[in-house]
């Protein structure tokens, strides 16, 4: 019933469909645009995106979305004319031309050229069969399978709720330096929402995961029967919490999705726009120390199949490995081409954007903290009295005071170096350009999150992912409602 | 713009039939938009858009599935159909899917006036003036305002058409506009930001670009020299802002589909005391000219005025046709169309206001905290517990004295409307959710 992509090759996937030949796209970025501007390109995207929601054992939601559209991209030293359309013909794509340089028609030129996101495309997610393309019958089977196993953990699990979204985006770039590069980019994401319910007590849980994957990936090692019973566990073991504590306290975070925490204290305050401007609390401080020497952070857009990898970025630079923060010392920031050409630097390959719709912003893609040498057993035992927060929901940042939040769902009490009773959700609350520096104990057990982070930034989501091995953290405030214990 | 042509919906909703769809509906949406933002008073980024997208849902019997597309041509359209229609097939009989009656649809579309028509269209150069202005008066302000995140300005035109395959077809206009800073204000190394903003359906009726401009740099000042508390339980005063944040919340858990997945701190709360007496939420789409304001909705019902909570009693839910039969209700015509389908929206969402001003609720507070900034998810819509990041300024003897950050506010949502004891009488409708200066009798306020 779907029309398949069949691994199209970006370039001829526009000019058969849309007419949009890369000839053309020259002849735009030529007559146009080249010239009069530092830099200048053209993005093309085409996207399928399919969602399937089982509630009660009944699909609620079955939908299919299509859009497609071009973005056009002019620039002038600090300056960004974007102009974007979902209407490929031809004269739309000149008038969104034409727009996009009027601004640049207005100031001088900075004189510094962009460095052309140049570099051979990396291959991370080549599927034999695209999750968007796979039946539909064989989904909506397995989501059976998932509501069935998640009310079978436990009785008291009243409702449940799966979620399977499928998506597939076939983008292609032509910058004015005569850069072509496309990119098809599968994604897929379950989740599953469990509702327990005992004696008048309701609780939530969820757990899931995805990424650049087929299909299949739910159903390797059974995958799906631990998304299911997860998602159980949280939700009963909830019910049972006691009011989580308030004040400043030894935190230690579990290995992978809690890497959340180096998204927020540090990840935003490093990307190029906020330091180029200067609004950044980290901006200024390569070469200094942020944190301790227990602490390396990378961010690694080039990981096989992860949910924050791309090929190339949304700018046609390939994605890298990038170095954050070296044994503790501050020693790069992750850009994309206009900051990197305003501050004297590289394109790191992290140059992303939402959709055609939106022009693009240095993002994160998976950022994560390596592995140290502690045992995680021993850093749980290292304290007196503490938290010990496992899971977490979102978080925030403001990055020009650097104060960031990240909420625990599942967490519990530390009691003389003892795992103790699980406590209810509560917010943690830190400064980031000081929180890594009191990181004392740092795991061997680094692990990336399941697969269902999504970054929001400017009106702007993308997929990411985070990781983290259990670490310790010797002060932090949590933000509970129990005092004074 | 004039009013968006049904006839390609009623097209798609005829073939739709043609293909075995029992019944169908579509949302039209087209839209032109414009943005520029200025930086340190020069130009940053001007954004220029035109979209479009047709939302089609459709029924086969009693199973459903949903699809949209931004490709309006002939063939594109034809697949979305034929796609919707394929996968209404596969899915589950749902005794409770279906379209409103036609009885209650709406007959006749009032003018809320919410498109601007008024002349001549500024230049994008006029427009980023205003912009430029609004910075320059954040920069101006005070020598410690030193840098800023720009200021942006956009307007956005809008033209929605509904229509279903029993042949009704209706459409409407708006328009919006806005204006926003975010200066930067720094001291001996420490940094810190705000913004304000204005929002409004017509261009004349936008707060004045200096005004913006001065308020955001105060705002910003004020934050300098902040310093966390020791972790205490006092009284905590929302300012207007933060106040409608828990309103979001509150409506969260009043929509019907929190409420039939039992996932809501409000399920069987319906004509139970959920906040003080002194408290009533009203939920009014038709006021005229207001942000949130929409002849109908998702599913061509005429808007409403609703009370959610009158004088604290839960009086109503907020319930599209679904979600409203689903729970043994009627729907109390809050569907909202969004890409996905059809869910549940708020149209102007407000607290009333009460009788005391802002600074004697403050004066009323011997030790508490001011709340002028919250970040982070930390609200349980199952359970109400809540808990987030706050910045604002510490109360002391009925006084704002310094500023406070890296501090949470905790405590859990229906205790904290139960304690709302005391409201302020300056509620301003500045967006779609809005409420007057809350004061919450006390509240966990962790820090050091």
């Amino acid at each position: 019933m779907t029309e398949k992509i069949a691994r199209p090759r970006p370039e001829s996937f526009f000019s058969d469909r849309f007419n949009v030949t890369p000839g053309l796209m020259d002849r735009l970025l030529g007559s146009n645009l080249v010239g009069r501007v530092d830099d200048a390109d053209i993005y093309l995207e085409y996207r399928v995106n399919e969602e399937l929601v089982l509630e009660e054992n009944v699909v609620k939601k079955a939908s299919r979305h299509v859009s497609q559209g071009a973005g056009v991209r002019a620039q002038s030293g600090t300056r960004t004319g974007y102009a974007h359309t979902d209407d490929l013909a031809v004269k739309n794509l000149e008038e969104a031309a034409r727009q996009a340089r009027a601004i640049a028609d207005r100031a001088g030129q900075s004189g510094v050229v962009a460095v052309a996101g140049r570099g051979r495309p990396h291959d991370l997610y080549t599927l034999a069969e695209a999750p968007i393309v796979t039946e539909l019958t064989r989904k909506l089977d397995l989501m059976r399978k998932i509501d069935a196993a998640c009310r079978a953990a436990d009785a008291r699990v009243t409702q449940v709720i799966v979620a399977l979204t499928s998506e597939e985006v076939v983008m292609l770039i032509a910058t004015a330096s005569g850069w072509t590069v496309g990119d098809v980019r599968p994604l897929t994401r379950l989740n599953v929402t469990a509702i327990a319910e005992d004696g008048g007590k309701r609780e939530i849980g969820s757990f899931g995961g995805g990424g650049r994957v087929p299909f299949d990936f739910y159903l390797e090692a059974e995958r799906w029967k631990r998304f299911a019973a997860e998602a159980a566990r949280q939700a009963t073991l909830k019910l049972t919490a006691v009011d989580a504590p308030a004040g400043a306290m030894t935190v230690v975070l579990g290995p992978g999705w809690p890497g959340i925490l180096l998204h927020e204290a540090i990840g935003h305050g490093l990307e190029g726009d906020f330091n180029r401007k200067g609004v950044s609390a980290f901006a200024g401080r390569v070469g200094q120390k942020v944190a301790s020497e227990l602490v390396t952070v990378v961010d690694d857009g080039t990981m096989v199949n992860r949910r924050g990898s791309l090929n190339v970025d949304d700018e046609g630079t390939p994605t890298g490995r990038n170095v954050l923060i070296e044994n503790g010392v501050l020693v790069g920031y992750m850009q994309d081409r206009l900051n990197a050409r305003l501050m004297g630097a590289a394109p790191t390959g992290n140059g992303r954007r939402e959709s055609y719709a939106h022009p693009p912003l240095p993002r994160m893609t998976n950022t994560f903290m390596l592995a140290g040498q502690d045992d995680p057993g021993d850093i749980v035992k290292s304290v007196k009295h503490g938290l010990y927060a496992v899971n977490f929901g979102g978080g925030q940042v403001d990055i020009t005071s650097g104060k960031f939040v990240f909420s625990a769902s599942e967490a519990y009490l530390i009691e003389d170096g003892q795992v103790t009773k699980p406590v209810k959700g509560a917010t943690l609350i830190g400064n980031g350009p000081d929180a890594l520096t009191r990181v004392s104990r740092v795991g061997h057990d680094l692990a990336l999150d399941e697969g269902v982070g999504t970054c929001g930034k400017d009106g702007q989501s993308v997929p990411v992912g985070v990781g983290l091995p259990t670490i310790r953290i010797d002060e932090m405030t949590v933000g509970g409602t129990a005092v004074g214990r | 713009m004039s009013e968006v042509d049904p006839s390609l919906l009623v097209d798609v909703l005829k073939r739709a039939g043609a293909r075995g769809a029992t019944a169908a509906d579509g949302f039209l949406i087209e839209e032109q938009s414009f943005s520029a933002s200025v930086r340190l008073g020069q130009v940053d980024t001007v954004t220029h858009s035109r979209e479009q997208r047709l939302a089609l849902r459709v029924f086969s019997g009693r199973a459903s599935a949903a699809a949209s597309t931004s490709d309006l041509s002939r063939d594109s359209l034809e697949r979305v159909v034929d796609e919707a229609t394929a996968l209404a097939r596969v899915t589950a009989e749902d005794p409770h899917a279906g379209l409103p009656d036609d009885s209650e649809l709406i007959d006749h579309v009032p003018d809320l006036q919410l498109e601007d028509h008024e002349g001549p269209e500024p230049t994008p150069e006029q427009k980023i003036e205003l912009a430029r202005r609004a910075e320059a008066a954040a920069l101006a302000a005070d020598p410690r305002i030193t840098n800023s995140e720009g200021a942006e300005y956009f307007d956005r035109r809008a033209r929605y058409a509904y229509a279903t395959s029993h042949g009704f077809a209706r459409g409407y206009s708006t328009s919006a506009f806005g204006l926003t800073v975010a200066p930067v204000a720094a001291k001996d190394g420490e940094m810190q930001r705000d913004a304000w903003y204005s929002y409004a359906r017509r261009r004349r009726t936008l707060e004045d670009p200096e005004s913006i401009g001065r308020t955001a740099a105060a705002r910003a000042l004020r934050r300098l020299g902040a310093r966390k508390v020791k972790t205490t339980e006092v009284p905590v005063i929302f300012d207007p802002d933060m106040a409608a944040s828990l309103l979001r919340s509150i409506a969260g858990a009043a929509s019907g589909p929190s409420l039939y997945r039992r996932a809501s701190f409000l399920l069987e709360r319906l004509g139970t005391r959920v906040a003080a007496p002194t408290v009533t939420i009203v939920d009014d789409g038709l006021l005229p000219g207001a942000l949130g304001s929409r002849p109908f909705d998702g599913e061509g019902l005429a808007t409403r005025r609703t009370v959610l909570v009158g004088e604290g009693k839960l009086e109503s839910y907020l319930l599209d046709t679904y979600s409203g039969r689903k729970l043994g209700l009627t729907s109390t015509h809050h569907a909202s169309r969004d890409g996905a389908g059809v869910s549940v929206g708020t149209t102007n969402l407000m607290l009333l206001a009460g009788t005391t001003p802002p600074a004697e609720l403050i004066g009323s507070v011997k030790s508490g905290l001011y709340v002028t900034e919250l970040i982070g998810f930390g609200v349980n819509g199952v359970t109400g517990d809540y808990s987030r990041g706050a910045a604002g300024l510490w109360i002391e003897d009925g006084r704002l004295t310094f500023p406070v950050e890296e501090v949470t506010v905790a405590g859990n949502l229906l205790e904290m409307f139960d304690r709302i004891e005391g409201i302020g009488n300056d509620l301003v409708l500045r967006d779609r959710v809005s409420a007057p200066t809350l004061k919450i009798a006390r509240m966990v306020v962790a820090g050091d």
